[in-house]
């Protein structure tokens, strides 16, 4: 269906498909508004999507070329407005991400060929600094070209995902302990700029992760742009739960708590069964911290305890408990996850969100959508799909048409020129012109993403996810957030562990806030491929195959007032620094309630069988209905079917739709208003 | 409305369910009911298998159609090849797995699991150990999966080092397990075993050599293992306090095993002619097993436990025929055999003595290192330590309070006395639903140091006054006590074990809330009886005290009895011996 068939009234239509978005398309839709929900890119989710490697290659093209082309789609809209009206154009151009670096460090050349191999980690030549975007343009330029031209894969390559678990079970303990030396000798003799993994098994020949691996493996696993988990008792589980959404993704549990000490990362102990087989704990402690920890979960109740500091620092809090050093800095840091600064109160109310999180679906408190948190966006647009919402992508919007008189906004004219009325209008921050923000307060996320051979704390299980929390490496730095994936979260391929870094921009650039933790825990080789000296493999963390870094624009503190729009436009801010997503929720739902106060958020989608479809059951619900009822049945079969059927579809074809607009309306087919009937 | 989705109604859902549901129960009755005329005529076919099999399948606790199954598939056993066989009770384990997803506490359908897996011509064990652990992680107290579990386990002869293993599996997930701890102490035993042998590693019990002292050591594990048992259970109490399961293992790990049956003491009255015999433990000694020689003839007597309450007892009494020791210039030998046990003990009286005994002390016995082993007094001292440390951290943990006050009996119970009272007060006002038990253990530990203070003395005398005590234990310790003094304390009887203080002469018991004199039966040498301020009502009440002959003192006052009508008419009359009646 072509975009200009589009229908041209709608009660809300929403422009971008990040997370607060999407969960209001989703609210709006499932209580019966008709919604259009369009995103001018070509996948959903925004700031929020997660990327198959070569997606987030095109991602980065894409943002590397923005600054130069505007698109040039402008069309003469001021021939659709009306009397009393005038225009407000939103901006074409999406700012939200800057300073972005690429790096790579893995060899990229199929094993065989060695020599071409070297010339070519000659030729790749690592930009070191900041300022090489030329470089890192003409590496992202080989790396394509390298795709194209020499797509033939290595003959040991043939199975690299096939038995995840049988070769999860080869543990990287064995690598330790003194085989990886021998067998490293052994590989250097045979390939010399082979890059560092750790032995798979016994018998088998080392594997290699080679950038061409990575690259051919890539469409296997998602890299998400934002990294954040899931609080088991947070405001998004429990609106996946409520509205029935969870049914259309799948989760894992993160496994362990680190947190890095004294030079050394180490685990949390944190749920009572991790307090209880903690080695590096005394007795005493662990009846100190267990003490401290019940305390917290029902801290209210004993206002004698903290009374006295309500107007402290949790951090002077914490020093009166007769903690241990050890325990205060996995409190501060690792539970609780604020700065010493923050108040009791508030550190007391963190800590006791994260155990009461603790234990419901496993050891941790927190849950990891598979294939990435991408996947949660677009399960929220799938169920604004279900009950009738329109979907376009690579679709935007010029301008808004406002009623002069009112102020309020009354229309959209779409990128294609046509004119939709509305009655609410929701956007994504990125799409607000300069000129409608009048204290542009924004604030900067600073991020990398690393793809590393092995885990930072290697254990029994090769399948851990783990969150690792970095206090600032010197004082005033920013504390760093780390959440580092396992292949079986589908976000990397098997012997490789995908590593996000996050924080709040101190001030300069990705690479200036977090280079200096990677470099504390990772080790990045000189040269692509370069082995680690040897006896190194220990004291050195993994070797970083490939990394990313950049800023993404955090929106989240800038107050509605801040924005110079009319009343019905509501705007949604981008992703924040913090570990949930709770402030999206939240925002969504505040938004809902401005549309429609009488509604409830987000009620549970009803079981298949308890709809009725066409010819079944009584019908109508009151005069002035029949007519509609076959168009709403028919709608309503399709959106049934196409869950059904389709399930997936809609969302592979979401994620693929790189060819011309793609809709989805709930039925499948041309959406029938009843005002044509 | 554009694409509002229409809902059926609550009404209309209700009764759609409604409909559903008649029509499932007239499909489930119709095949009930073949099944059962099935049954009736003797059929046993495929067929029935495969109604049997619907049915379970929605109801696995129907036990009348396991039966009706295992008559089939023993039949089918008759009939079909061997390979045969095997299919059909495959196909039977993986039904029952989906049975056993329906309920997984389904108590047919694990019944039904082991008696397949038993009868499978080629079982496959390991397959059944995986079942069991992925129930067991779904739910680590099904208590129907350990009891499978323990069958496979025995059945394919798993290594006990693996199940421990797999115990430590299991605690480390969660260690509010008993019956992961259990499984410990059983298996504990077998691969550490505390004899100076070498450990075996395979299912040799420790008990098949036969231990060398009053105490048993069987089921008692090396002190190298108890030691690293030890820290891993103060991890777990350390983590937790409040969790029972831990310090249960505790213990269990601090325990003893029970004495072995001995006789203990055997006491010989010339002037009664009666012959007292107590054991390390209640025996039942009526019919036969225990015999009397004197002077080298064995002698028929009949043994009678102290009080027709008790078929096992330890103390049993005979009367020698008369005239057999009554003379004072003869000496006796006598020796009493315990057959049951192949055990025995003799007793010399003596020329011109009236009365002779032969015994072991309950010091030399450590008789009342109560429930905690003899371990190593540094061992026991350091784990005194860490619960000191915990209590410091956790003044108000009852187990905690409790486990101090054991080791503190098994250090030095006499030594630690003080504290012992103080801290049964803490436990009694932080745990006050269980203060009465709490003062019966603490009476209990009184009375065992009045009785390791009284052997030290070496006297006969036993004063109990004003401790505290809610009730009597030990008294066959106090066979040979003539003078006993329980005043001031809460009793409320003198219990029937009362009637082994065999030489009992005077019985003090002022100000106690006594209503019920039981014990005072039989006594024979009982010449002195206070009892002030009693809560004593009834003159059937003093029945008993007819029986013993030599009762010459009574004191009542203060009673209710008192104040019945004619009282004092009525005790001359019950109680003619009474000389010195004060009311």
């Amino acid at each position: 269906m072509a975009a200009d068939n589009l229908p041209s009234e709608f009660d809300v239509i929403i422009l971008g498909t990040g997370l607060s978005e999407s969960v209001i398309a989703a609210a709006c839709s499932r209580v019966g508004q008709r919604v259009l929900h369009v995103d001018r890119r070509n996948y959903y989710a925004g700031n929020w999507a997660s990327f198959t490697f070569n997606g987030l290659l095109s991602w980065i093209e894409e943002y590397k070329q923005a600054g130069q082309s505007e698109e040039a789609v402008q069309e003469d809209w001021k021939e659709k407005l009306e009397e009393g009206e005038e225009a407000l154009a939103l901006s074409s151009m999406d700012t939200s991400i800057s300073n972005l670096e690429v790096f790579c460090y893995a060899s990229e050349e199929p094993e065989e060929e060695v020599n071409e191999a070297e010339a070519a980690a000659a030729a790749w030549s690592v930009p070191q600094t900041p300022d090489s975007e030329g470089e890192v343009e003409r590496c992202l330029l080989e790396s394509s070209s390298v795709e194209e031209e020499e797509p033939v894969v290595a003959s040991d390559e043939a199975s690299p995902a096939s038995g995840p678990d049988a070769g999860a079970e080869h543990t990287q303990q064995e690598g330790q302990e003194g085989e990886v030396p021998s067998q490293a000798e052994e590989t250097q003799g045979e390939e010399q700029q082979a890059s560092p993994s750790p032995a798979e098994s016994q018998p088998e020949p080392k594997k290699k992760i080679t950038y061409t691996k990575i690259v051919k493996e890539g469409r296997r696993f998602n890299i998400d742009l934002v990294s954040k988990l899931m609080f088991s008792r947070g405001s998004l589980v429990d609106l996946l739960i409520k509205s029935n959404v969870s049914r259309y993704a799948e989760f894992k549990n993160v496994t362990r708590i680190l947190t890095y000490r004294n030079g050394k990362v180490e685990q949390v102990p944190c749920s009572r069964a991790d307090v209880f087989g903690s080695k590096q704990l005394t007795v005493v402690e662990k009846r100190m911290l267990m003490k401290f920890l019940t305390f917290c979960l029902d801290f209210e109740q004993h206002p004698e305890e903290y009374q006295d500091f309500s107007e402290h620092s949790f951090w002077d809090f914490l020093q009166t408990k007769k903690l241990t050093d050890n325990l205060q800095h996995f409190i501060l840091h690792s539970i609780a996850m604020v700065i010493p600064e923050v108040c009791t109160v508030e550190g007391l109310r963190a800590t006791q969100h994260f155990l009461r999180c603790l234990g419901r679906y496993g050891n941790t408190p927190f849950l990891f959508p598979l294939y990435g948190l991408g996947e949660i966006p677009q399960c929220f647009c799938r169920m604004c799909a279900v009950f009738g919402g329109i979907y376009c992508l690579r679709h935007s919007v010029q301008c808004l048409v406002l009623d002069k008189e009112s102020g309020k906004c009354k229309a959209v004219i779409d990128t294609h020129g046509q004119r939709i009325s509305c009655s609410h209008f929701v956007v994504e921050d990125g799409y607000i012109g300069a000129d409608q923000r009048k204290n542009t307060d924004s604030r900067q996320i600073s991020r990398a993403v690393l793809i590393t051979d092995r885990s930072i704390l290697p254990s029994d299980s090769e399948q851990q996810i783990s969150l690792v929390t970095v206090p600032p490496v010197e004082p005033g730095g920013p504390l760093v957030r780390i959440i580092e994936l396992c292949s079986s979260t589908m976000t990397c391929m098997l012997d490789t562990y995908l590593v996000h870094l996050t924080c709040s921009s101190a001030s300069g650039s990705a690479q200036e806030d977090l280079a200096p933790v990677v470099s504390r825990l990772f080790y990045t080789p000189a040269s692509p491929g370069e082995e680690p000296a040897e006896g190194e493999e220990e004291s050195r963390g993994p070797t970083v195959l490939w990394a990313l870094y950049f800023n993404m624009r955090d929106t989240s503190a800038v107050d509605r007032s801040s924005y110079d729009l009319p009343s019905n436009v509501h705007v949604c801010a981008s992703p924040d620094t913090a570990l949930g997503s709770d402030h999206s929720i939240k925002l969504a739902e505040a938004v809902f309630r401005q549309l429609l106060p009488d509604e409830e958020f987000c009620p549970p989608a009803p079981n298949p069988e308890d709809i009725i479809y066409d010819g079944e059951g009584p019908q109508g619900e009151g005069p002035g209905f029949e007519e509609a009822v076959p168009a709403e049945g028919a709608g309503v079969q399709g959106g049934e079917s196409a869950e059904r059927q389709e399930g997936k579809e809609a969302v592979e074809e979401a994620e693929g739709a790189g060819d011309a607009v793609t809709q989805e309306t709930g039925a499948g087919d041309e959406p029938s208003p009843t005002s044509e009937e | 409305m554009h694409g509002r989705v229409k809902l059926k109604s609550t009404a209309q859902q209700e009764e759609e369910k409604r409909k559903e549901r008649e029509k499932k129960l007239k499909i489930y009755v119709a095949a009930r009911d073949a099944i059962f005329t099935k049954r009736m005529e003797g059929v046993l076919d495929d067929e029935a298998l495969q109604l049997t099999q619907q049915l379970l399948s929605s109801n696995p606790d129907f036990a009348t159609l396991w039966n009706y199954r295992r008559e089939i598939l023993l039949h089918l056993e008759t009939v079909r090849e061997e390979d045969d066989v095997q299919k059909t009770y495959e196909a039977e384990l993986l039904f029952l797995e989906s049975c056993l997803k329906v309920n997984p506490k389904s108590y047919g359908s694990w019944h039904h699991r082991g008696w397949v897996s038993a009868r499978l011509p080629r079982p496959d064990w390991a397959r059944e150990l995986g079942l069991c652990d992925r129930c067991l992680s779904l739910d680590d107290r099904n208590f129907h999966c350990w009891d499978y579990r323990r069958m496979v386990v025995k059945m394919s002869g798993v290594p006990v080092d693996q199940e421990l293993q797999f115990t430590d599996r299991l605690i480390g997930s969660n260690f509010s397990n008993y019956s992961s701890w259990h499984y410990r102490s059983t298996l504990l035993p077998l691969l550490h075993p505390e004899s100076p042998d070498p450990p075996s590693p395979c299912h040799q019990p420790s008990h098949s050599s036969p231990p060398p002292s009053p105490q048993t050591h069987s089921h008692r594990v090396c002190e190298e293992q108890l030691l690293k048992e030890y820290e891993l259970v103060q991890n777990a109490f350390f983590t937790d306090p409040n969790d029972q399961s831990a310090w249960f293992y505790y213990r269990w790990l601090l325990g003893r095993a029970e004495r072995e049956e001995m006789i203990s003491c055997v006491f010989v009255s010339r002037e009664e002619e009666r012959v007292a015999v107590a054991f390390s433990r209640p025996v039942n000694a009526s019919s036969s097993g225990l015999m009397l020689v004197l002077d080298g003839q064995p002698q028929r007597v009949e043994w009678r436990s102290v009080h027709p309450h008790f078929r096992h007892s330890p103390v049993w009494i005979c009367e020698l025929p008369p005239g057999t020791i009554s003379d004072i210039i003869n000496e006796h030998n006598l020796t009493v055999h315990w057959t049951e046990k192949h055990t025995h003990r003799d007793c010399a009286l003596y020329t011109g003595r009236s009365e002779s005994w032969c015994r072991d002390s309950a010091t030399d016995q450590e008789l009342f290192r109560s429930e905690l082993s003899v371990e190593k007094t540094s061992v026991l001292q350091s784990e005194l330590q860490s619960c000191n440390q915990l209590l410091e951290l956790e003044p108000q943990n009852k187990w905690c309070l409790l486990t101090i006050v054991l080791l503190m009996r098994a250090l030095d119970p006499l030594g630690y006395e003080r504290e012992t009272l103080s801290h049964f007060q803490t436990l009694k006002e932080v745990d006050s639903m269980r203060s009465a038990y709490y003062g019966d253990l603490c009476s209990k530990f009184m009375i065992e140091n009045t009785i390791l203070k009284m052997e030290y003395a070496e006297v006969r005398v036993f004063s109990l006054s004003d401790k505290n005590l809610t009730m009597l234990c030990h008294l066959d310790q106090l066979l040979l006590v003539t003078h006993i003094n329980l005043s001031c304390n809460q009793l409320l009887r003198l219990p029937p074990q009362f009637a082994m203080l065999q030489c009992l002469e005077v019985l003090e018991a002022d100000d106690n809330t006594i209503e019920n004199l039981d014990g005072l039966y039989y006594l024979p040498k009982l010449q002195e009886v206070s009892l002030k301020n009693n809560q004593i009502s009834k003159l059937s009440d003093l029945q008993l005290l007819t029986s013993c002959p030599k009762l010459t003192c009574l004191d009542l006052r203060g009673n209710p009895v008192t104040q019945i009508a004619n009282i004092q008419s009525e005790l001359t009359e019950l109680l003619p011996s009474v000389t010195d009646l004060l009311i």
